[in-house]
């Protein structure tokens, strides 16, 4: 065949090809939608049901008790006092650190560079396994933590499991992990601001803590809000490093959202109350969610115009 | 904007030496103890003078732990395994599923798209366990329980979204203009896809991959409630390493240094595709 009857024929070959290309290739991303789709109502229809795995008998629906029930249960309120706890003060100290370290490491040179390459290291150590080292650093036999506790004056400090110091414990852990991800993005931020602002600021002779305050805080205010929710939304679902370090405990100190959610389901098979549970925190990160993809779009429209 | 004054630089000297005392204090400590037997971990006070040995890593390769109650036959190599193929294939699947969704999605602007690829986005979001948990009941349903098929299935829903919002922002930068004009030099639609996309967008698709891959390796979760000891990965192995009683600690140790060692090299391998695609994953797309 020559290359005229191709094209000649070309244009309606490709009409239909072109209506379902699209629909084959995204079937992928489909048929995960589906995947995840499906449990989710599976979830939220066990949310609404009697339902323990250990008394197959007593399954019915209930419809809202499983909810209502939160309202009087204090192990709910708990629960929830505790993941806020977890992701306002992880993610509040991990904005400051990040932030400081960022402005540390601002200027392009090899010993920075170097520097914020070595900070990716805790970001890719699994958190489970994160929690496992520390665990062993605070282990109260032979862990340097414990040792370095003792010499400062605390005999037998416990860390994570004493009920007093296992919160902070875990936080520590979660800042390990996490402050370079914010680091990393900020710094990505500072160094794509505009110059010129910096440079009629510094001929101004402007103190430089005003132009922190001035300048340089308010042109990062987009990446700052982008880290804090994307951060906020992932602390208050953390399971990883609290499972890993003491499964919940001591007693309910740690058991965040989805901790009391595999407890309450593997432990007492409580599918109900697991699933109810489960579905209230995804309500709140749902909600979180949205602000922050709207407001990650925009961003992401901004730094194209930029471009 | 020089800082020339003496103690600034100091201080900025000092807190330099304390953020990179924090964050790398632990892998250095980690990989210390594992060279050591139980003896030298257990002295007090701790000390960084020791004869290193290698029997740790010795025992996790062949498979025999020795506790204090005997020899403990845990297979961590196996756990090693699991985590490697779980992963690559994993990625994999994920690239040749994803990357032809990623163009669509930039390209062929279709109804629903964006419903679609919201849809993934805010369930990036969600808590896995509301996914998983009702999936434990399915996969045992459906005969996929602690396979690794059913679990590379699962991999999915944390690696195709990565890939597909990453590789489609880049999909998104390349100019229609240039693939326009391929087309109209007489090319089909696929060799345009293969000769000008791809390789346009590679950086984005290797920055996706390494990114889906140290996400998959890390994952715990979804082992954790999907598979059993012989499908576990090693974030999932090594917990119940520390719970198992009487386990050295050295042991331990070199447990962990061997489960974080593979990202670490891929990190500092490909650090440049990393942070590009942490900080686009997150802020661009």
């Amino acid at each position: 065949m020559s290359d005229a009857t191709i094209s000649a024929q070309r244009p309606r070959r490709f009409k239909v090809s072109r209506r379902m290309l699209p629909y084959l290739l995204s079937l992928p991303a489909l048929l995960t939608c589906i995947g995840i789709l499906v449990p989710f109502v599976t979830a939220i229809w066990y949310s609404l049901q009697r339902y323990r795995m250990s008394q197959p008998w007593n399954r019915g629906f209930n419809w809202g008790e499983n909810y209502l029930n939160f309202m009087t249960d204090s192990a709910f309120w708990n629960t929830l006092k505790v993941s806020m706890t977890y992701a306002f003060s992880t993610v509040a100290l991990e904005l400051l650190l990040g932030l400081g370290i960022a402005l540390l490491l601002q200027r392009r040179n090899r010993f920075n560079n170097f520097v914020s390459i070595m900070l990716l290291m805790p970001l890719m150590t699994a958190p489970a396994l994160a929690s496992l080292m520390w665990k062993l650093m605070t282990n109260p036999g032979f862990g340097i933590l414990s040792y370095y506790a003792s010499l400062i004056g605390l005999e037998d400090f416990r860390w994570a499991s004493d009920p007093k110091t296992a919160m902070m414990t875990v936080v520590i852990v979660d800042i390990w992990v996490y402050t370079p991800f914010i680091m990393i993005l900020l710094l990505a931020g500072l160094r794509s601001l505009p110059k010129q602002p910096f440079e009629a600021a510094a001929l101004d002779g402007v103190p430089r803590l005003f132009v922190f305050w001035r300048i340089t805080l308010p042109m990062l205010t987009p990446f700052l809000l982008t880290a804090t929710l994307f951060r906020v939304i992932e602390s208050i679902q953390q399971f990883d490093i609290i499972y890993a370090m003491t499964q919940g405990g001591p007693g309910d100190k740690l058991t965040v959202f989805q901790v009391e959610a595999y407890l309450n389901f593997f432990q007492s098979t409580n599918v109900g109350r697991s699933s109810a549970l489960l579905m209230i925190l995804w309500a709140i990160t749902y909600f979180l969610s949205n602000i922050f993809i709207k407001n990650w779009l925009r961003l992401r429209e901004k730094q194209r115009g930029d471009a | 904007m020089e800082s020339v004054n003496p103690i600034e630089r100091a201080l900025r000297g000092i807190a330099i030496t304390l953020v990179i005392l924090f964050f790398m204090f632990p892998i250095f400590w980690i990989i210390l103890m594992s060279f050591q037997t139980n003896e030298t971990i257990l002295r007090m006070p701790p000390s960084m003078v020791f004869t290193p040995t290698l029997e740790n890593y010795m025992a996790l390769i062949t498979g025999k732990l020795e506790t204090s109650a005997g020899i403990l036959e845990i297979a961590f190599m196996k756990n090693l395994f699991n985590s490697f193929f779980l992963s690559t294939a994993s990625v994999a699947i994920g690239l040749v599923l994803g990357v032809p969704a990623a163009y669509a999605f930039a390209r062929l602007k279709f109804k629903g798209s964006e419903d679609i690829a919201f849809t993934l986005l805010s369930f990036r979001f969600a808590p896995p366990l509301l996914v998983l948990l009702p999936l434990t009941i399915y996969f045992q349903q459906l005969g996929l329980a602690n396979t690794y098929g059913g679990l590379i299935w699962v991999y999915q829903l944390i690696v195709l979204p990565l890939i597909l919002w990453i590789v489609r922002g880049y999909f998104e930068d390349i100019p229609a203009d240039v693939e326009y004009a391929y087309r109209i030099a007489g090319h089909s639609w696929g060799a345009t896809f293969r000769k000008i996309a791809l390789p346009l967008a590679g950086p984005g698709i290797a920055a996706a991959a390494l990114l889906a891959f140290i996400f998959a390796w890390n994952n715990f979760v979804f082992a954790l409630v999907l598979a059993s000891a012989d499908k576990q990965p090693v974030t999932v192995g090594a917990l119940a390493f520390v719970t198992a009683s009487g386990i050295q600690y050295g042991q331990i140790a070199a447990g962990i240094v061997l489960s974080i060692a593979p990202t670490f090299a891929l990190a500092l391998y490909a650090q440049r595709y990393l942070v590009e695609g942490l900080s686009l994953g997150a802020v661009k797309g």
